[in-house]
Order: structure tokens, then C-alpha cells, then sequence
């Protein structure tokens, strides 16, 4: 067992349940030591993915590698891995103490403290059994599972369901200080994801099991813009860019526009006269990801 | 805070600008760590440094090893002087632009600057009005 954050890498990865692509040849590095989010609609192969990670399911094809090795069935990476599911891995019929215990046995790094401070966060009862939890509850135990293992490859499939907002805030605030002091490489898979993509470094879209986009979050936040203005003047400027949405209002255009980085497109806007905003990643998601045709366009890094 | 359209280091680094211009944060004042950022705002700690290590190389802040980020001596002086230097391109020549796009001539323009110079006492350079008072700045 590693202490150092560990990166992930994946090469032509496919996984085919009966006769549907989950993944579609997915090429993409998770850096160590980074915060990466995923983000993708409902079944683009998110879960999957992270599935394929942490070496509970084998790729139909190409690779995935995890600190340079098969994930598959391999206890040296596992040891390293702590995948947080939505269905929590938690024994039902058991107070939430047996099943922390069984992590603490089970992770090199567990912080019992840690994890005793986190409950008294959420408020959450540990003497109760993991059956008689609600929905929300059940996400907070694998907020403690995920954070207290202190795995140098920490992910979070969806790791918030039924939390209300003031529990995501203590989780995504504990998250953070935790991540400051132990640096680790960390996944989030959510589709709240204006509250979580300032805590991002890196982002990878997928969509209908292919990466749609990857890159640093900053960068690919400023590539999606909205410009604003005369629609022959806006018309004028775009050129051949991708369109992601169009809105006319008379004589006045507003277009949401996928630039490629270090695009002149801003400042040439602005010089015209032109409105420029920036979308914000959810927006973009939602553009990106609303047309159905969407042909991959390839890692933006 | 922070969901302006500028990437998120670049408005981390203004909004600590702004609070050395505008006094809240004092020249060899400590400035909250990465983590403590990080936490306060939500944001990944390597964003924050992302922004603080910016501003190390703009001479806004310095670090002192083992004890974190500081303001810069002189930080204010310097950020008053590139805004000073900005403001004519990036305020004063959009403003005298959107005049003439609505058709507002000139003189009028021009008399609206005279009248406020009159009704405010002209601010000069803060660091003129010290070589004319003969303070001495620590």
C-alpha cells in the first residue's frame, strides 16, 4: 500500500453489457493528486468507469490502468482504491460502527477520529442499523467510508443523494480541509455540479460511453461563451466555431459558442462591441450533452 | 463569490487585489493559507495557490517559509499605479465610446468632467501628495 496519490489512466476502454457499449473507447488520465470530476447524463458510463477503476468488473477491451497496473481482482490497488457507490457497501442488518469498523480493519490509513468527528457533523446516530437509515443518511456513511479511509485513490460515485444542503456543505467543506492536509487523488461524480465545480482541478465529461471533453476545469469552463450583440456582427465573428445554442431576439443574437484554447474569440467580441459572458460548467454541460448527435471531439489537454 | 466568467484563479487573484486597494488587508498583513481559502470558499486548494502564486510574481504578496502568504510592502502603491495606468483603456475610453454611440457630444462630455473636477478636490497620486507633504511612508 502506496501513501502517495496515485494517477489513472485509460486506453481504448470499452465494456459491453449483452449488447451495449457502456464505454465506447475511453481514453483518458485521472491525475494524481488532483480533484477530477466526472460528469456525464444519466447512463453515460460514469459508474461504469469507476467501476472498471477500482477492479470490481474487467474491460471487453483496452485498458485501464491504476498507478501503471491492472486494477482487475489486484489486491495491491485495491488496497489504494476506496470507490464510495451509490448503494453505500454497507452490512444492513448492522449498527453503521460495525461497518466502520470493518473499514478500519480493512484501510491502512483510517482516521477513527476523523470519522468520529464527521458523524457528529451530519448528526448521524451511529448505533443505528444501516437499514433503519434514510436515504440521505446512508450517503453520509459513505461521505465518512470515503473520507476517513484516507485511500491515495478516493472516488465518489454520486455521493450526496438524499443529503440535504446543509450536509453537502459539511461534507464538500470536510472534503476540502481533509484533502489540504492529506493530499490525495480524488473523483467526484455528481450532477449537482455547480456546487461542486469550484472544487475541481481537473474535469472529464463523458457522454454516451466516450469523453466528450477533458481538461483542466478552468480551461474548459472559459470555452464556453455567450456572445451577445448585432446578429450580422455576431454572425461575422463566429466563423466556424460550434454553435451550442442559438437565441434571436429581432436584430440581436445571442450565441453560445464552443471556443478551442487560446481562442482570440473574446477580445475580438468585446473589441466589436459585443456582449461576452462566460456559461459556467453546468450550463455547458447541459449544452454539450443536450445534442444527441454529439460527435467526440477529443481530449482538450 | 467567485461565479464571474473569468477563470476561477484569475477572480480569486482580483478579489485579493481588491482588498489590498481597499485597505482591508494591510501591507505585511498575513493572508488566509490555501487550505483556509480553500475551505472558506469551497474552491480547490490548488486554485487558491494557483492565484497566490500570482500574485507572489505581481509583488502583491510574499511568502515567509513556514509561516505562509503576506501583503507585499508597497502592494497598494503598486496596485494603485496599474490602475492608474489601466483605468484610461479599460474605464475612461469604453465610456467616452458609449458617448458617442448614444450621440452625446463632446462639450457635454467635456463639461460633466469639468463640473466634477470642481466638486471634487483633485486626488493626486498618492504618492506625489506624500513627496509634497513631505510624509514619509514606512
Amino acid at each position: 500500500m502506496t501513501t502517495a496519490p496515485i494517477a489513472v489512466a485509460a486506453h481504448g476502454l470499452t465494456k459491453r453489457y449483452d449488447d451495449v457499449d457502456a464505454l465506447a473507447g475511453v481514453d483518458l488520465e485521472i491525475r494524481a493528486g488532483a480533484v477530477t470530476g466526472l460528469l456525464g447524463r444519466n447512463g453515460a458510463g460514469k459508474s461504469t468507469l469507476l467501476q472498471l477503476v477500482a477492479g470490481f468488473e474487467r474491460p471487453t477491451s483496452g485498458r485501464i490502468l491504476v498507478d501503471g497496473e491492472d486494477p482487475f481482482d489486484n489486491a495491491v490497488t485495491m488496497a489504494d482504491t476506496q470507490l464510495v457507490r451509490e448503494g453505500g457497501d454497507a452490512f444492513a442488518s448492522e449498527p453503521v460502527t460495525d461497518t466502520l469498523g470493518w473499514y478500519r480493519d480493512l484501510r491502512e490509513h483510517w482516521d477513527a477520529d476523523l470519522a468520529a468527528g464527521l458523524a457528529d457533523a451530519f448528526e448521524l446516530d451511529t448505533s443505528q442499523k444501516v437499514e433503519n437509515l434514510s436515504r440521505g443518511q446512508s450517503s453520509m456513511v459513505g461521505a465518512i467510508i470515503g473520507l476517513a479511509s484516507r485511500a491515495p485513490l478516493t472516488i465518489f460515485d454520486e455521493t450526496y443523494i438524499g443529503m440535504d444542503a446543509p450536509n453537502r456543505e459539511t461534507f464538500y467543506e470536510a472534503l476540502l480541509t481533509d484533502y489540504a492536509a492529506h493530499p490525495r487523488t480524488i473523483v467526484i461524480s455528481s450532477h449537482l455540479i455547480s456546487e461542486v465545480e469550484r472544487m475541481f482541478e481537473d474535469v472529464v465529461i463523458l457522454d454516451a460511453g466516450r469523453v466528450l471533453v477533458h481538461g483542466d476545469a478552468d480551461e474548459v469552463r472559459a470555452r464556453g461563451l455567450t456572445l451577445t450583440g448585432r446578429a450580422t456582427e455576431v454572425e461575422r465573428l463566429l466563423g466556424t466555431r460550434d454553435v451550442l445554442a442559438r437565441r434571436d431576439l429581432g436584430p440581436t443574437s445571442q450565441i453560445t459558442v464552443l471556443t478551442q484554447p487560446g481562442d482570440e474569440l473574446p477580445a475580438l467580441a468585446r473589441q466589436a462591441g459585443l456582449e461576452v459572458d462566460g456559461v459556467g460548467l453546468q450550463d455547458l454541460f447541459v449544452h454539450l450533452t443536450r445534442r444527441t448527435a454529439a460527435s467526440p471531439e477529443g481530449e482538450s489537454r | 463569490m467567485f461565479d464571474g466568467p473569468e477563470p476561477l484563479y484569475v477572480q480569486i487573484a482580483t478579489h485579493v487585489r481588491d482588498q489590498v486597494l481597499s485597505g482591508d488587508l494591510g501591507e505585511e498583513e498575513q493572508v488566509m493559507s490555501t487550505t483556509q481559502f480553500a475551505t472558506t470558499y469551497r474552491i480547490n486548494p490548488a486554485t487558491a495557490a494557483k492565484a497566490f502564486a500570482g500574485l507572489v510574481e505581481e509583488g502583491v504578496l510574499y511568502k515567509r517559509r513556514g509561516l505562509g502568504m503576506f501583503v507585499a510592502p508597497g502592494a497598494r502603491e503598486l496596485l494603485l499605479d496599474s490602475g492608474r495606468r489601466a483605468y484610461v483603456a479599460d474605464v475612461l475610453d469604453p465610456a467616452l465610446a458609449q458617448a458617442a454611440r448614444l450621440g452625446i457630444p463632446m462639450d457635454v462630455v467635456l463639461a460633466r468632467v469639468h463640473a466634477s473636477a470642481l466638486a471634487v478636490p483633485p486626488a493626486a497620486p498618492a504618492s506625489a501628495q506624500d513627496a509634497a507633504s513631505g510624509t514619509v511612508r514606512s
